[in-house]
């Protein structure tokens, strides 16, 4: 830390103040790369969104240096709540090592040098397209959804103004018979991913892209979560310990669906599993879609083994 | 002309720990943070309060205040806040002394509520563990905050305020570097 006397003594304000892993910054960026204005007009709709469960806020996204669809939404909302002591873990559908994931990582690490992780338990800040991990999160954790589309009635009712009166009055009846054509036309709802839920009881939320799977780990989580979507512009929260129930009927109650198979490389048999094509001749295996999950596990096993 | 005292040191970086202190009260209602230790505001303005409309105040949110010529002058010196001649007209109210009734303040539309105005209001002390019983999002079962000087009649206008859901005023309580939030979804009982 610097005292106010040296920060002067060059001009250069905050830009002098020891950071951790200053050597590998990028010069001439912000801290975590938003300028300080847009960090607090994203930071006020953080606050509003957290205080307002499910409730989309507007917000003015900025363009960012990676295409819509990649997460320019959550790296926003990243970039405005990180500071140089976050642990950041970064996942797309639940690997921590694809393209996606790697970029997103690196891009922190230079913009703002923080440290960055593969292991959910050691992460402050976990930015996530699509998945939440299979381990239990803490109080002092909090999530970052990468959203596309965060209006859950957007493919019944195309027209903004009018789903923001629905919102307003609390008509859900759009969704309720959407999912009741489902169960009419193939017995049961056929929505496995992005499966709308109610926040607080008052708020239709899109859970973002996550399989119906994860539904319920959002029910009275520990850590806060956060959704950002950039293109569409919205933030919107869920605040530790709140309620969220996936839409249903008495009749035909919420199902998360899982594939019946066992992952072929940690044996778990109750975690969210990918299938994974293996050659041209129908050959395929399924292994768990959490790769940290899935590694530790393997990792146990393996000194399990040793041990014995 | 009394001369200004500074405002953040670390404008990114503190601006950064300071909003993460009220993301976390905001977050879980009544938990106790730390704010703006290292600030020496003008009189009567406290060190979180400042910190906080120093983290989130800015040319695009109105403030109204009841702090006196140094603390507006000091405010808009740092934040560049307009300040709004009317509590109605304000995204931020710091309030020092008894402030306005909660339904004077902007209550947000059932559109948009995040319009909704947030209340930064001065207390002599707050304590955890004791006192109001806090339950809603964010509360695992219930949390406990003594709020010392809360304004008169503060618990039944909270009740009111809440009422309106989803509009309403959301409330951040500041005692010389302790801040608590009350977001508007939070229900309060006096124990």
């Amino acid at each position: 830390m610097s005292t106010p006397d040296d920060r002067s003594a060059e001009g250069r304000g905050h830009l002098n103040r020891s950071r951790p892993n200053e050597g590998t910054m990028m010069e001439g960026y912000n801290f975590a790369y938003l300028d300080e204005a847009t960090k607090r007009m994203i930071r006020r709709a953080i606050l509003k969104a957290v205080a307002i469960p499910g409730h989309q806020i507007p917000f003015g996204a900025r363009e960012m240096p990676l295409p819509y669809g990649w997460g320019t939404g959550g790296i926003q909302v990243t970039a405005s709540i990180l500071g140089p002591a976050d642990t950041l873990k970064v996942i797309d559908q639940g690997s921590d090592d694809t393209t996606n994931a790697i970029s997103i990582r690196r891009f922190f690490r230079r913009v703002a040098g923080v440290a960055t992780t593969e292991r959910t338990a050691e992460a402050s800040v976990i930015q996530t397209r699509h998945r939440i991990p299979e381990r239990t999160l803490r109080e002092d954790q909090i999530m970052v959804y990468q959203v596309p589309q965060p209006e859950p009635l957007f493919k019944l009712e195309p027209r903004r103004a009018e789903t923001k009166r629905l919102h307003a009055l609390a008509d859900y009846g759009l969704m309720h018979v959407r999912l009741y054509e489902d169960i009419a036309r193939l017995g049961h709802i056929a929505k496995a991913y992005d499966y709308p839920v109610m926040v607080n009881g008052r708020y239709l939320m899109s859970p973002s892209p996550i399989p119906a799977f994860d539904n319920p780990k959002m029910h009275r989580m520990a850590a806060l979560q956060l959704f950002g979507a950039g293109r569409e512009k919205r933030i919107y929260a869920i605040p530790p310990y709140t309620e969220v129930r996936s839409l249903d009927f008495e009749d035909h109650p919420f199902r998360p669906i899982r594939a019946p198979h066992a992952c072929a490389f940690c044996g778990s048999t109750d975690t969210y599993l990918d299938e994974v094509i293996t050659d041209d001749a129908g050959g395929r295996m399924f292994v768990c879609s959490d790769t940290d999950f899935c590694t530790e596990r393997q990792d146990a096993a393996a000194s399990r083994e040793a041990a014995e | 002309m009394t001369m200004l005292t500074a405002g953040f040191a670390d404008p990114v970086l503190d601006a950064q720990a300071c909003f993460r202190a009220v993301l976390e009260a905001m977050s879980r209602p009544g938990r106790i943070q730390r704010a703006g230790s290292a600030l020496t505001p003008p009189a009567p303005l406290n060190q979180a309060a400042a910190a906080v409309l120093l983290a989130l105040a800015d040319a695009d949110t109105p403030l109204w205040l009841d702090a006196g010529a140094e603390a507006e002058a000091w405010l808009r010196f740092h934040c560049g806040a307009p300040v709004a001649a009317a509590a109605g007209a304000a995204a931020f109210a710091l309030a020092t002394a008894a402030p306005p009734a909660l339904a004077a303040l902007d209550q947000g539309t059932e559109e948009e509520p995040q319009r909704g105005a947030t209340l930064v209001l001065q207390v002599e002390a707050l304590e955890e563990g004791e006192g109001w019983h806090l339950t809603g999002p964010g509360i695992e079962r219930e949390h406990r905050l003594r709020v010392t000087g809360a304004p008169a009649g503060f618990v039944a206008a909270w009740a009111a305020n809440r009422a309106g859901l989803p509009c309403g005023v959301d409330v951040i309580l500041c005692a010389g570097d302790r801040l608590a939030a009350l977001p508007r979804s939070v229900m309060i009982a006096e124990g």
